[in-house]
């Protein structure tokens, strides 16, 4: 049978989940590291990523807007996503999910943000007429206030809602590595170390973005880059980038040493099927290159012209790295037989619903949303009205 | 009064939490059938509507009643635990009305082959056959009786 070497179970010779469900972590991955990052400036007071806190935000939610799409393209009936929340199961962990995710959206993102633009909006509504008028308005939800009191309460209240974030950032990717770590069947899934290492890829992936997003955005409004922040930005990134290399290894060499009667068929697969994908992109060039740029830029003083493109490659570089590890563990842990007799292919579609065309305008698909809500929204540092408050006020 | 006033817009988005809940809640309370959860958690008219639906399959013993000649050389063996309807498909209809009713001929070459043909994921010590191999092009019930497959056994109808 063509794809299929050695011997496979007939219901394991197709792929089950497709490039849709490699998407789908990645993209959760994004906004929970998006998060974290504006949560470095609220609540653990790093005043130098200031600068991105806005932008973080939203990012954070133009990608959580599509987070769900993937998993909603790959189901044949995927009107009765609602069930999950009219009729939720307590044993279902994806039912739950569906929980942590509205209340990650209306509950922490969503409220944050607009505790956040509260005072832009309402600068932007008085100024506006008609239809633009009636919209930020609508966005303002009424509210006229403006005074010093009423925006130092928004401080406050935002810094909670920060604060009850942090642990639901958590939750929302954690989830994602729980799903894949709580499948007992499948031992390449099968590890409580899985929630830990999806969180800090997450947070290493999100980081990356909000960085790239940046660079980007202040060179195409012909800005200067404010350089203390992506240092700092940089050097958070390679801690955190430490601490997750260090996970992956830890259960990689976790597996060699226990080397139960599944290894075999890992070992084999990690130096054929998976070489290209695991060694190759994920370790090599998407996490020891950027791992060694990164730590060049701590011990050496490099102009900045050399670290900014150096932080580029590396942010670029790392979000191929957290791409490939979605793609090999998804992928990866559909390939061998449960026999650990034989492996099959994944022949990937290009314009199915599942296809990689697909799985690409998935991918590009909350730069669209996030272009939309700098529109509606101006993140940019400069244009923050009055004080730079998030930067100036430091909350208990 | 006036620290109500600066915090007044905080209950404005509670409002909107409460609305999108409350709209929820009224969606939920519209599309969740009446019998959701009276047992378990399925919909407990599911057990009255399943029970409702006729019924295709006349089972074992309404065919032995008729054809006690056929089941006892059945049970005698190798198929004594595929059930007649498991090959003649469900024949409620015709067990209700044996006359008018007639189930149809089967073809054993391709009937056979859908239990019987030779796969790695099937345990060994089931019969299974490349059927093209094994037969020569012969049908299988040229060799089988269908109602007692073992060769040996062939004549006790």
């Amino acid at each position: 049978m063509g794809g299929v070497e050695g011997y496979m179970y007939p219901n394991e010779i197709n792929l089950y989940w497709s490039v849709l469900i490699v998407v789908y972590p990645y993209v959760t991955g994004l906004v929970a590291g998006a998060f974290i990052l504006a949560s470095l400036v609220r609540i653990f007071n790093v005043k130098e990523v200031a600068p991105t806190y806005r932008l973080a935000l939203l990012t954070a939610l133009a990608f959580l807007i599509v987070a769900p799409l993937p998993l909603l393209l790959h189901l044949g009936h995927p009107e009765r996503c609602f069930e999950m929340y009219f009729t939720p199961h307590d044993t279902s962990a994806m039912a739950m999910f569906g929980y942590v995710y509205i209340w990650y959206l209306m509950a922490v993102l969503l409220f944050e943000i607009w505790l956040d633009f509260r005072h832009d909006i309402i600068l932007t509504a008085r100024s506006s007429k008609g239809l633009k008028r009636a919209f930020y308005v609508l966005l303002s939800l009424g509210s006229n206030n403006t005074s010093e009191h009423s925006l130092a309460v928004d401080e406050r209240a935002g810094w909670i809602v920060t604060l009850i974030g942090i642990p639901s950032a958590f939750l929302l990717h954690g989830y994602v590595g729980f799903i894949f770590g709580s499948i007992k069947a499948n031992p390449w899934w099968s590890s409580p170390l899985m929630p830990v290492v999806f969180i800090f890829s997450a947070m290493v992936s999100g980081i990356a973005l909000v960085l790239l997003v940046y660079m980007f955005t202040t060179r195409a409004r012909h800005r200067e880059i404010d350089m203390p922040c992506v240092d700092t930005i940089a050097r958070y990134l390679l801690y955190i980038f430490i601490i997750d290399f260090v996970m992956e290894m830890l259960d990689l060499v976790h597996r060699i040493y226990v080397a139960d009667e599944s290894f075999r068929s890992i070992n084999f697969m990690v130096h054929t099927k998976l070489y290209f994908s695991q060694i190759v992109l994920q370790i090599y060039i998407g996490t020891l290159v950027p791992l060694i740029l990164l730590g060049i830029v701590q011990v050496t003083r490099l102009s900045p012209s050399l670290r900014k493109a150096i932080y580029a490659l590396s942010a670029a570089l790392i979000e191929i790295a957290v791409v490939s590890m979605r793609w090999n563990v998804v992928i990866g842990g559909q390939l061998f037989s449960k026999s650990f007799l034989g492996y099959t292919t994944y022949k990937i579609g290009l314009i199915t619903h599942e296809g990689l065309f697909m799985a690409v305008f998935l991918t590009l698909l909350p730069l669209a949303f996030l272009w939309v809500l700098v529109k509606i929204l101006p993140p940019w540092p400069e244009l923050k009205r009055g004080m730079n408050r998030v930067a100036s006020v430091t909350m208990p | 009064m006036k620290n109500f006033r600066d915090s007044e817009h905080l209950l404005r988005f509670a409002f909107l939490f409460a609305m999108v809940l409350a709209l929820f809640l009224i969606v939920r309370h519209f599309v969740v059938p009446k019998s959701f959860g009276e047992y378990g958690h399925y919909r407990g008219a599911a057990i009255g509507e399943t029970a409702a639906r006729p019924i295709h399959f006349a089972g074992q013993s309404a065919c032995a009643t008729c054809h006690t000649d056929i089941a006892a050389t059945k049970q005698a063996g190798m198929h004594a635990g595929v059930h007649c309807e498991a090959c003649h498909g469900p024949l409620a209809k015709h067990a209700a009305d044996p006359a008018s009713v007639q189930p149809p001929k089967l073809d054993t070459a391709v009937l056979c082959v859908r239990c019987h043909a030779a796969s790695a994921a099937k345990p060994k010590n089931f019969p299974q056959v490349a059927a093209a191999e094994h037969s020569g092009g012969l049908v299988c019930e040229t060799c089988h009786h269908p109602h007692s497959p073992a060769i040996q056994s062939e004549g006790a109808k």
